[in-house]
């Protein structure tokens, strides 16, 4: 079985758990037997005018990839190419027009953003005016891949909104049946001011594509519910956790004795930072020997540091700005307790990795992750009190900080992407079985 | 007879390096040493040094009638030190001239003075020890950090022995009063204040250059002329040292200006060059000053929003205060240098967020991206030191109690 992939670049590249998804995922199918081709948009901003890369595997970076030999066991199963283009994973339409004013303001002919607190753009001419745009145009050079990559894959899987254009052109031209994945849903980023743009591209990717995957129930629930998708074309299929043996076993040299308590991800409203700095405050009233640490940017940063300061909290609450590859890990292995309160989270992959690296987790019950795990503590996101009873109990109490370790830690090893790939193989099947019925 | 007062500012803050969570607990060395000596190096090559040079020859051609003064904070000298020793010697020839008077202040060029009396008398003190220690001269004179003054600051100035102090001439104190007289403190009167003329000082400082400003090109004679076109006794020019070289460039005219200024003023017969405390006691004071309320010499406002004027800058500024008492137990010369230029008042200035009238200058001096940055970094280093302090006093309490048993 062989799949045309459209996904994202692979951590330490860009940021979140897409990437991360996307690697573990494919990994996973390469071991089930299945042929992946993954096509991912990568800006070069140079004057190079081939949209398309044929990428080596080795030339991928991985995030674990010194740990195991990164994708070298499964090398024939998987090959890449690159697509010219300056999507990133999570830019809204809005910041992309915000960038993109800069980067003519600046008259030059390719432009980054210096912002050493976020992820990077880059723009020059030949990417698009708008995000719609470039989404658009990123279809067209996809088509063109499919076209010519004819007769060498059965089907097509699409991540996250930005590529469900570039999914279904490929449906298109090649009469391939197609598989759309909903990482998150315009109302879980905006809340209830949607986009209607983005919202309508998801939902053409989904009522287009032969079967919807969700990463959680929640998900699915809004897919169904919001998007008008017929249930019975819509499955879950939750996201795994990459478990390399001996990864993280060394623990990180301490600099400080405080018990310390983190929140990674990037810092916007869907996120639910500021209910993390309240509890903070009301913890920091109790115990004195506890620091808090915000890794990672975002919309809300500014206000949130004004936050801190204000509650004057600021000498014991600190922030990184945005974290790459290997001081994503350093900082889960710096950690005692991990919390992610997120307002609205499809899945929410950062608990996991926490726990696999022995920290205990606190994570909100709006987050699809909370159906898949027994050993963490959930709250709801707004209840500022049980999440500081929380915060409070697993760094005064050992026992209960070690229990939630240790199982925690035997729970996450059983959600393997292998089981995950396993699910996602036989959907391939069926709409390929389907598909030639018809 | 008119007289001019001439005074600089000399100041450069210890700058820090990007201090991360990670570096925590790890690592203390908390300074961009190789940034904080790039900027001495420069503005020595391109300021103090041909400008102290020019000075010294001014004086010496003029006989004694070309004066100045000057004020170098704690942290400038001991970068002198570090980085450029000549251009502390370069000051100590100017101080033999006789002809230099050098002012008292606080020695990180700190906020202290809002922080507490205690905290402002320990800066002053340091302060003067230093000058002494330099120079051999003790300041009878004292101007505080960006001409930050009230009543209350005043008559504490006074109680620590000074005989004048300087401020800005702020518009919304004078009112119709005009700068160009002595005037003394509201509460102990012996204190006489000389206040900064603002337009003609700025017309130096800021507008030299400016080429779309209506009496660009500036020359020594046109400002010698509006000088003497003042109706006062005294006019106190107070500007940035590195206003001659560095703001305004070489390249500018502005050390032309400078050499060809003295022979400008002093030919018109009825002006005279004096140091801060001479000046002082040559005129009879006219007036008390009302200033309840703190103003200082910058921005539009006059007043020290650009330091203490968000909730960033108020919590760095109470967090690092509320150390005080713990780091002056340790008794530690290592802590008390961290604590010195800990409390610079450039740190909180690159936490400002007042961008509107004023950016420019903040911009101009500020090597962070933003004033969330800056809080972010200064916040990380103020935690390890605290850190750091609480552990140096567990460890010498438990060395006290091994004494005891």
């Amino acid at each position: 079985m062989r799949v045309l992939m459209f996904g994202w670049e692979f951590p330490p590249h860009i940021a979140g758990g897409l990437g991360t998804a996307c690697y573990g995922m494919t990994r996973g199918l390469a071991r089930n037997g299945v042929d992946v081709t993954f096509v991912m948009p990568r800006a070069s901003g140079d004057e190079d005018q081939r949209f398309v890369h044929v990428v080596n595997a080795s030339d991928i970076d991985a995030v674990y990839s010194n740990v195991d030999g990164g994708l070298d066991d499964l090398m024939d199963k998987i090959s890449f190419i690159r697509i010219d283009s300056n999507i990133v994973p999570y830019i809204t339409p809005e910041e992309y027009r915000e960038y993109h004013d800069e980067f003519v303001k600046s008259g030059r002919k390719v432009w980054e953003t210096h912002d050493i607190w976020s992820q990077r753009y880059t723009f020059s001419g030949k990417y698009g005016a708008n995000l719609m745009e470039e989404v658009a145009r990123y279809a067209i050079v996809a088509a063109q891949v499919a076209r010519e990559l004819e007769g060498q894959f059965d089907v097509i899987h699409a991540h996250d909104w930005l590529t469900y254009y570039a999914g279904i052109a490929a449906k298109r031209v090649s009469g391939k049946p197609l598989v759309v994945h909903m990482h998150a849903t315009e109302y879980d980023r905006s809340g209830e001011n949607i986009n209607t743009q983005t919202y309508a591209i998801e939902r053409a990717g989904m009522e287009a594509a032969d079967k919807v995957i969700a990463v959680s129930n929640l998900t699915r629930r809004i897919v169904i519910e919001r998007y008008g998708i017929p249930a019975d074309k819509v499955v879950t299929v939750h996201n795994a956790v990459r478990f390399a043996e001996g990864a993280d076993s060394t623990p990180e040299e301490r600099g400080v004795k405080d018990k310390i308590v983190t929140f990674l991800g990037r810092i916007t409203y869907q996120k639910g930072p500021d209910y993390f700095v309240e509890a903070a405050a009301k913890v920091l009233k109790r115990v004195p020997n506890v620091r808090f640490v915000m890794a990672g940017s975002g919309d809300m940063m500014n206000h949130v540091i004004r936050r801190v300061a204000r509650l004057g909290i600021a000498d014991r609450f600190h922030f990184t700005g945005f974290l790459r590859g290997e001081d994503v890990h350093k900082m889960f292995r710096l950690s005692d307790v991990y919390i992610m309160p997120s307002v609205s989270e499809p899945f929410g992959i950062s608990p996991l990795e926490a726990m696999r690296s022995n920290v205990p987790v606190i994570i909100s019950k709006q987050s699809g992750v909370a159906e898949v795990l027994d050993y963490a503590i959930k709250v709801d996101y707004w209840d500022v009190d049980a999440m500081a009873d929380a915060i409070y109990g697993l760094i005064t109490y050992p026992a209960l900080s070690h229990m939630f370790a240790q199982k925690g830690l035997e729970e996450v090893t059983g959600l393997k992407w292998n089981n995950a790939a396993t699910k996602i193989k036989d959907i391939y099947q069926e709409v390929i079985d389907k598909n030639q019925k018809n | 007879m008119k007289t001019i007062c001439l005074y600089f500012q000399v100041h450069q803050p210890w700058r820090l390096k990007t201090y991360r969570f990670f570096n925590m607990g790890k690592d203390h060395n908390y300074l961009d040493d190789l940034t904080n000596r790039a900027i001495m190096q420069k503005v020595a090559r391109q300021c103090y040094l041909p400008m102290n040079a020019l000075l010294l020859k001014l004086i010496k051609e003029n006989k004694g009638k070309f004066r100045c003064s000057f004020s170098l904070t704690g942290t400038v000298v001991e970068q002198f030190k570090a980085y450029a020793p000549e251009v502390l010697n370069s000051f100590k020839a100017l101080a033999e001239t006789g002809c230099v008077e050098f002012l008292a202040e606080t020695y990180s060029h700190s906020l202290s003075s809002l922080a507490s009396k205690e905290d402002f008398t320990e800066q002053v003190k340091l302060h003067t020890a230093m000058i002494k220690k330099e120079f051999g001269l003790k300041p009878t004179a004292f101007r505080n950090t960006e001409l930050i003054y009230s009543d209350e600051i005043g008559a504490q100035v006074a109680e620590m022995g000074f005989k004048v102090m300087l401020a800005e001439g702020a518009k919304h104190v004078l009112g119709w009063k005009s700068p160009d007289f002595v005037y003394t403190n509201a509460i102990d009167q012996k204190l006489r204040l000389l206040l900064r003329n603002y337009k003609l000082s700025d017309d130096i400082a800021f507008r030299f250059s400016n080429q779309g400003w209506s009496e660009y090109p500036l020359t020594a004679d046109k400002y010698a002329s509006w000088l003497a076109g003042e109706t006062g006794e005294i006019i106190n020019l107070f500007m940035d040292y590195e206003t001659f070289g560095e703001h305004q460039k070489a390249n500018t005219g502005i050390l032309d200006f400078v050499k060809a200024l003295p022979a400008a003023i002093l030919k018109n017969g009825d002006m005279e060059f004096e140091t801060v405390t001479k000046a002082a006691e040559k005129h009879q004071p006219i007036s008390v000053l009302h200033c309840p309320h703190v103003m200082s010499w910058a921005d539009e406002e006059r007043d020290v929003t650009a330091w203490l004027g968000n909730e960033l800058q108020n919590e760095a500024f109470s967090k690092l205060y509320a150390l005080k008492d713990k780091v002056k137990a340790l008794k530690n010369k290592d802590f008390d240098y961290v604590w010195n230029f800990m409390q610079t008042s450039d740190h909180f200035y690159y936490m400002a967020t007042k961008w509107l009238s004023d950016g420019d200058v903040h911009s101009y001096f500020n090597p962070y991206g933003s004033s969330y940055e800056a809080f972010i970094n200064y916040m990380n280093v103020l935690s390890d030191f605290e850190i750091e302090v609480e552990k140096a006093l567990e460890a010498k309490q438990s060395r006290k109690k091994v004494k005891t048993a």
